[in-house]
């Protein structure tokens, strides 16, 4: 099956080559995130003849647009900048600068104004200031119903919890300003290089930046202790990439601004673009006695990068603070909620219709009452004589203090808290803990906790995330022989596992785990002289860059996969020890040889090899090469004996899911080089196609070529990401791969972790187009016939259940999706010529956007049919597309995860994004929402942690809408039997404290602690995850079940007094059946049937639990009984009307059996109904509980699968190992960076070289 | 909790218990003597109390009787109560119009509530052709707590309570100034009097019991004998513009007080329902247990 497939792909990949201009092109990055429309015009190979001439018609009526660049900076001179030109007015008449100060603010308030601003803050919340209004109404005479307190006490809790938080997390804020701001660098003030806080850094300052310390602005590097002024910076906190990168400044600052007393001299103009986010692009002019000299984006060392290999270096700040690139590049952050968010207002909103609803109706009920009863009881007169309908409608505002309570006041504080511990559970969890970089799970946003439970897709970064970015060599094929399994010295298959002693090698890392005794006993024997060869090459053919710190060598290579090749020819004996601009010294088995590099030919990504032509000590000339196995394959001398050994190898490799690289060879004579090498010269000098005239050449010389062997490398996946994925799959989490690497890589690990395997159809973009563009017509057809045009369809794309996969590339995405089209439609539209053209323009528009959007409904469509979906070659916004066309038409809830900052953009874009710390680059996970340090405590952060958080939250919903139904509408049965007159049924003091203390701990603790299975079990049976998914557990069916059942208890609570009070009288003849007595029977039978309703709920019981509930209602006791007291009555009167009603309501036997019957009417029903569901449809979850005991055994008994490794028969390639940056080659070929000018230096790194020697001999 | 091994013995439990606090209930409810007489005089009732509902306020009292029977004996001690019905004394305007600063002993801009009930009762037995007045004590008839902390006179003026009051006006239903409700007992008088008291405690529900009198004393201490009684009542108080009645009810009380039909009856249905549901869930239990073992095997 799938060998046809791989056929059609490689038939496509030709015509791939063949027919460039109609197809999009899978090698290349589609266009860079922010690039211009010019840029994109440039690129766009073919256009619609038609398009092409309305583009260019515009272009002809467009101004030609002027690079301007007004962004002055002159070095040493502050006063410049204070200059009247350079201030913008702000407000009305403030003027500032328009130059940023180094200094950052994250934080919010400060200790004056916090008070105000956090008030103000609050307030914009719709609950807060609903509850405020309420507070005014309550202060109105006439309406008021309730006392002041019953509103205020509950609001100033809320809002002095919300404050606390607001508080805490300000003050952290502040703490990590002050400890960036604080930082110190030189800075040259009068003449000096004085030390100096970052705060106080300003636009125009020379500074000087030590070894390792961060670049605290944007800054133009001026001159570096290193030759040419070069400067290696590590850009891990802007772009997650690990590997150096150098800049370098101009010749004038380099030769002319390498002492302090020059640099303070220093008055160079800086011209350039105003501030934007563009990290890799830079324009701008010097302006320097009276010369001018061009800059660019490798003079600029921005902010957050790192200075390595670098002693010290010194730049002029160009940007500093919020003008900065990273500042610009930290875009909005979205502010993020979760769906139970949004249902939750929804809800709220539904409660406020039902509060005004009811009010109407009691006030109308007053009005008609008043008409029949009220003007005829004298007794009632209050000497107003006011007409009953306006009685009815100050009755309405009554009722609608009366009846706030419904609308829970402290439900979002609540929720607050509960998400907060639910935070703080994750971050303590220790089995999300990542040892080896010492690493905890975090979550830094403390508000999406429950949509954790909720997630469908999953969308997730490959390099870094799902594998370590950790390239290690594995195995290799030499001569035709295979190396690298479990085997002694005499080539013996073993199974112990025993790790290779490479102490005989001084140069050795130590780190490189190999099993096959037999390719040490081979190369120390040099036995077979083609070992050796390999090594050497690996050695020698390469671009990485070596460095020598404490005795140490350190390579710096340009993608991992050569670094790890380098590294294991040093580990095998073969040690590159340091290059010049043309020539390399490695040390073969301890001898040290230096041969003569006479070309590099770089890699590139049409190459897919490189090679390097060196003459040996003896004269003779040699091309090394290593490159993908296809492109190798074609330039073999035909006769070479070992093609077909090496072939199977590859196929073996290939299966392993491992990276290879075939090695080759080939002698050159001195005649045939000379020749090369004219031509090599003439074209490196090419003005016009330079690098296609230097590919030609290369070309010529990469042929004929003798196979020496292959590699295979390890691209290291995450420990358990196929469980995690498997698991997650079962969990009916769909996950979707989304890498900026190649489609072969991205494939390949596609297999490695499980997520395609040999049963998998894989869909390319081709097919894909083909498909959707099937799709397309026919329901064109169908809507011409049918006339309703955005009918859907939903029949699927493919007829079999069978398991398919989808790999595209970012350049199908964009042809697919129709994403550049719409930035040409964009352009054109901006320069209308008639009206009627305007009007034609905008109908073709609307039919782009409708045709745009039906595509996009229809590959959304299709992918999400495909149980695995790959895209490659995706720009960072693109990965952000992606996934907010999955928001868009799936509805579904996503989350997005990755290590990088070319993440960043789908982490914020996704419901919830997940950043993989302990990595260099911390940009993904500052703007995560979660962090932790490996891909596979998703499955415990989403099945344990978020499946709890969601089971959690909708309990705690269901309960606290129950509880507050319960509670508020027992005056609205009461309201039937005192005349609507907004009576209340229970005392002012109760209703105060009833959702504050006498209710609201037991079910913050569900909320908090509750779980229905262990964690053990929720990761065993992932299909538990599928409810949250489905919405199973709150929705509106939910909410109306929660408020019928606060309906009915509130029924209860008051009917069954009511019948107890009709008629009746104390133990002592008194008549105990007053309003007061009766308050305090319902409100106690109130309290005693909503916490023993938690008690229901809870199905994890804690002794805490417990403690709640039982807590609360003492409590409850403790402060009626102490409400009703003598003494506060003697204090307060007129606060504490209702002395002695509980002690003396409370001794009648009679009204403690009216409680319990209530109480217990209230739960036995409830007691009844889950019983007989849980028997006759139980729940997925409810049957796991039942056999928890067995489930506990078999966990004991239970050892995981050693992961069955699948050996399939399929000729898959695989990729090879390069990753898709060019090598160092340009840079050793210009000789900058090589210490050669500078002889002392030489002679240190000789000397530490001796060093090394030394310690290994000693040692 | 929801296993069946808790749930069925609970249910089963609960239900006894019930049906067997629903029987003590309903058969001590049911040894409770009690009396109701309305004299609300309806028009067109031939009730001897029917002449004084025309009779306004200022004409003074109207005086009229009601005679009644004792088939048996009322066992001590015996409550008077007067019963109002219609009478939403639990209005949220009526509630408001108290102030309960004054009542706890501040007299200055007195507004106290002016609808006290102020019709009055006397009761006589028929002894060998007289009646004789059955001794009516109203001490101790309210609560404790109100009658001592929550309702206080004002301090004394030169030792007048009246001079206290100087300045008040009499609420304009009441017969007499507040200091004069018990002239003759200055612990009983203007705010701690206890009929006062008991009208203040306002009630739960539009129709609603207070209680007058005990029957305690003298030779009536065993209760009250059968035979025949005469109720003597100062009718003054009006309840027929808002179509209310006024009752007097006679009632021995039990140790879970007066006549109350609804709780035993509630116990007795809610015990039967509890062992129904026991019944249906046991079922349940056992045809969905065989059905699971089955699908296991």
């Amino acid at each position: 099956m799938y060998q046809t497939a791989g056929k059609m792909n490689s038939e496509r990949d030709s015509e791939t080559t063949f027919d460039e201009d109609s197809q999009p092109n899978d090698e290349v990055m589609p266009y860079s995130d922010d690039e211009t429309e010019d840029e994109l015009d440039s690129q766009q190979p073919a256009v619609e003849p038609e398009q092409n001439r309305i583009n260019r018609e515009a272009e002809e009526s467009r101004e030609p647009v002027k690079k301007d660049c007004s962004w002055q900076v002159k070095a040493n001179d502050r006063n410049f900048h204070e200059q009247p030109q350079f201030q913008k007015t702000t407000f009305l008449c403030c003027n500032k600068s328009k130059y940023a100060g180094n200094a950052i603010k994250t934080y919010k308030y400060n200790p004056i104004t916090f008070l105000p601003l956090n008030l103000l803050e609050q307030f914009k919340r719709a609950a807060n200031f609903y509850f405020l209004i309420l507070l005014i109404l309550q202060a109105i005479p006439q309406i008021t119903t309730l006392s002041w307190y019953t509103t205020l006490v509950p609001l100033l809790l809320v809002l002095g919890i919300t404050a606390i938080k607001d508080l805490v997390d300000d003050v952290a804020r502040h703490r990590m300003d002050n400890e960036v701001n604080n930082r110190t660098c030189d800075v040259i003030k009068e003449a000096r290089f004085k030390d100096t806080k970052w705060k106080d850094i300003k636009v125009g300052d020379v500074l000087r930046l030590k070894k390792n310390s961060f670049v605290p602005a944007d800054i133009l590097l001026l001159s570096s202790s290193e030759p040419n002024s070069l400067c290696y910076v590590e850009t891990a906190e802007l772009d997650g990439e690990t590997n150096l990168k150098f800049k370098m400044s101009l010749e004038v600052t380099d030769r002319y601004l390498q002492e302090e007393s020059a640099l303070a001299r220093f008055d160079g103009l800086i011209e350039c673009e105003e501030p934007n986010n563009r990290l890799d692009k830079f324009t701008g002019t010097l302006v320097w006695r009276n010369m001018s000299y061009p800059l660019d984006a490798d003079k600029i060392l921005l902010r957050g990068c790192k200075i390595r290999n670098t002693d010290y270096c010194h730049g002029v700040v160009v940007f500093a603070g919020a003008d900065t690139k990273i500042m610009k590049n930290s875009g909005k952050t979205r502010f993020k909620r979760t769906k139970i968010d949004s249902l939750m207002n929804y809800m709220v909103y539904t409660i406020f219709v039902l509060l005004i609803l009811l009010s109407a109706g009691l006030a109308i009920g007053h009005t008609y009452w008043e008409q029949q009863i009220g003007n005829s009881s004298w007794y009632l007169y209050d000497g107003q004589n006011y007409s009953p309908p306006y009685r009815g409608f100050l009755n309405f505002w009554g009722y609608i203090i009366v009846l706030n309570t419904m609308v829970p006041i402290s439900l979002y504080v609540s929720v607050e808290v509960i998400r907060l511990g639910q935070s703080y559970f994750i971050n303590w969890d220790l089995q999300m803990y990542y040892p080896e970089k010492d690493t905890a799970a975090k979550a830094r946003t403390t508000t999406l906790n429950e949509q954790l439970g909720q997630i469908h897709y999953i969308f997730s970064d490959k390099t870094g995330t799902l594998t370590q970015n950790i390239m290690t060599f594995k195995k290799c094929c030499i001569n035709g022989q295979m190396y690298g399994d479990y085997r002694d010295e005499s080539g013996q298959p073993q199974h112990c596992t025993e790790q290779v002693d490479f102490s005989w090698n001084m140069y050795a890392d130590g780190k490189l785990s190999f099993y096959d005794h037999y390719l040490i006993e081979q190369i120390r024997s040099g036995k077979d002289p083609e070992v050796r060869q390999f090594f050497f090459l690996l050695a020698i053919c390469h671009t990485v860059m070596v460095e020598v710190s404490n005795g140490e060598l350190n390579y710096q290579a340009a993608s991992p996969d050569e670094g790890a090749l380098v590294t294991a020819a040093r580990n095998f004996g073969f040690v590159f020890l340091s290059r010049t601009q043309n020539t390399i010294t490695i040390s073969e088995m301890g001898i040290e040889r230096t041969y003569d590099v006479l070309a590099i030919l770089d890699f590139n990504s049409d190459r897919k090899r490189m090679s390097v032509i060196v003459r040996e000590p003896d004269g003779r000339i040699r091309l090394y090469c290593k490159g993908a196995d296809t492109v190798i394959y074609e330039r073999l001398h035909p006769r070479n004996p070992k093609r077909h050994a090496t072939q199977e190898a590859l196929d073996t490799f290939a299966n392993e899911t491992l990276r290879t690289l075939c090695l080759c060879y080939k002698d050159i004579s001195y005649r045939e080089y000379e020749a090369w090498n004219k031509k090599f010269t003439e074209a490196s000098v090419a003005t016009t196609n330079r690098d296609e005239a230097l590919d030609q050449v290369y070309e010529e010389i990469e042929k004929n070529l003798i196979l020496l062997g292959a590699t295979a490398i390890e691209d290291k996946l995450q420990d358990g990401v196929p469980e995690t994925i498997s698991k997650l799959a079962k969990a009916d989490i769909k996950i979707w791969v989304l890498t900026g690497d190649k489609k072969e890589t991205a494939e390949n690990i596609g297999f490695s972790c499980e997520l395609l395997t040999e049963e998998t159809t894989i869909c390319y973009g081709e097919d894909v187009s083909a498909l959707l563009q099937t799709r397309l017509e026919n329901q064109r057809n169908r809507a011409g016939s049918n006339t309703q045009s955005s009918q859907r369809t939903t029949e699927p794309f493919f007829q079999s259940g069978r398991n398919r996969a989808l790999i595209i590339t970012g350049s199908w995405l964009n042809e697919i999706l129709l994403e550049k089209k719409k930035k040409k439609k964009k352009l054109k539209l901006k320069f209308p010529k008639t009206a009627e053209e305007k009007q034609m323009r905008i109908e073709t528009r609307r039919r782009a956007e409708v045709n745009k959007e039906q595509q996009q409904r229809n590959f959304v469509d299709l992918a999400c049919e495909c149980r695995a979906v790959i895209c490659c070659r995706v720009t960072p916004k693109q990965k952000a597309m992606v996934v907010e066309l999955v928001k868009k038409y799936k509805k579904a809830i996503t989350l997005a995860i990755g290590d990088g900052a070319n993440d960043v953009n789908m982490i914020k874009t996704a419901h919830i994004g997940v950043g993989i710390s302990g990595q260099e680059g911390m940009q993904a996970v500052m703007s995560s929402d979660y962090s932790f340090g490996q891909f596979r405590y998703l499955q415990r952060l989403l099945l344990v942690h978020g499946r709890w958080s969601y089971i959690r939250m909708c309990k705690f919903l269901r309960y606290f809408f129950y509880k507050n139904f319960a509670f508020t509408l027992v005056h609205f049965w009461y309201s039937f039997f005192n005349g609507y007159s907004a009576q209340t049924a229970y005392e002012d003091w109760f209703i105060t404290l009833y959702n504050v203390l006498y209710s609201s701990l037991p079910v913050l603790l569900v909320g908090l602690l509750d779980q229905d299975v262990s964690d053990k079990l929720s990761l065993r049976f992932p299909g538990l995850y599928i409810s949250g998914q489905k919405d199973l557990l709150f929705n509106y069916k939910k909410f109306f079940v929660s408020l019928i059942h606060g309906i009915i208890t509130s029924l209860i609570i008051f009917f069954i007094p009511y019948g107890a009070y009709l008629q009746t009288m104390g133990q002592d003849g008194e008549a105990p059946s007053d309003y007061q007595s009766f308050a305090v029977t319902t409100a106690s039978s109130l309290v005693l049937a909503v916490n023993f309703q938690i008690g229901l709920d809870t199905s994890y019981w804690t002794f805490v639990n417990a403690f709640s509930i039982f807590g609360s209602i003492a409590l409850y006791f403790g402060i009626m009984f102490d409400l009703h007291s003598a003494g506060i009555h003697v204090l307060f009167p007129s606060s504490f009307q209702f002395t002695g009603t509980a002690p003396n309501a409370l001794r009648q036997p009679y009204l403690w059996l009216t409680i319990i019957l209530s109480v217990a009417v209230c739960l036995l029903p409830v007691v009844a109904l889950r019983f007989l569901s849980m028997t006759i449809w139980p729940s997925e979850s409810d049957k796991i509980q039942k056999n928890r005991k067995k489930y506990k055994i078999e966990a004991e008994q239970w050892k995981p699968r050693p992961s069955a490794f699948r050996r399939g028969i399929s000729g898959r390639r695989s990729a090879y190992a390069f990753s898709h940056q060019r090598g160092y080659a340009d840079l050793i070929a210009s000789g900058r960076s090589i210490r050669k000018k500078r002889a002392p230096l030489d002679a240190v790194l000789g000397n530490s070289m001796a060093e090394i020697r030394q310690a290994a001999e000693t040692s | 909790l929801l296993s069946a091994g808790i749930a069925l013995p609970l249910f089963f439990a609960l239900g006894l218990a019930g049906l067997a606090v629903g029987l003590g209930l309903h058969f001590s409810s049911g040894t409770i003597r009690e009396l109701e007489l309305d004299y609300t005089g309806a028009p067109r009732s031939n009730h001897d109390c029917a002449r004084c509902t025309n009779a306004s306020a200022t004409s003074g009292p109207c005086l009229c009787t009601l005679r009644f029977e004792l088939a048996e004996p009322f066992p001590g001690p015996v409550c008077l109560y007067y019963q109002l019905s219609n009478y939403y004394q639990n209005h949220r305007r009526y509630g408001v119009s108290r102030d309960d600063l004054q009542l706890s002993g501040d007299p200055w801009g007195l507004r106290v509530a002016n609808s006290l009930f102020n019709d009055t009762f006397t009761l006589h037995r028929l002894v060998n052709g007289s009646f004789m007045p059955v001794p009516l004590d109203s001490r101790g008839i309210s609560w404790w707590t109100d009658s001592n902390v929550k309702f206080r006179n004002p301090e004394l003026v030169n030792g007048s309570l009246a001079t206290a009051f100087w300045g008040t006006a009499k609420p304009p239903n009441w017969p007499c100034a507040a200091y004069l409700l018990d002239a003759g007992n200055p612990n009983n008088t203007g705010f701690v009097n206890e009929d006062f008291i008991v009208w203040m405690r306002t009630a739960a529900l539009p129709t609603f019991r207070k209680l007058y009198r005990r029957v305690h004393q003298g030779n009536f201490s065993a209760g009250l004998p059968h035979g025949t009684y005469r109720l003597d009542i100062n009718y003054s108080y009006p309840v027929l513009p808002f179509k209310g009645t006024k009752k007097v009810i006679l009632s021995t009380v039990s140790w879970m007080g007066g006549k109350n039909p609804f709780l035993g009856i509630a116990y007795l249905v809610f015990g039967s329902a509890c062992i129904l549901t026991g019944f249906v869930m046991l079922a349940v239990h056992i045809k969905y247990q065989q059905q699971n073992q089955m699908d296991e095997d």
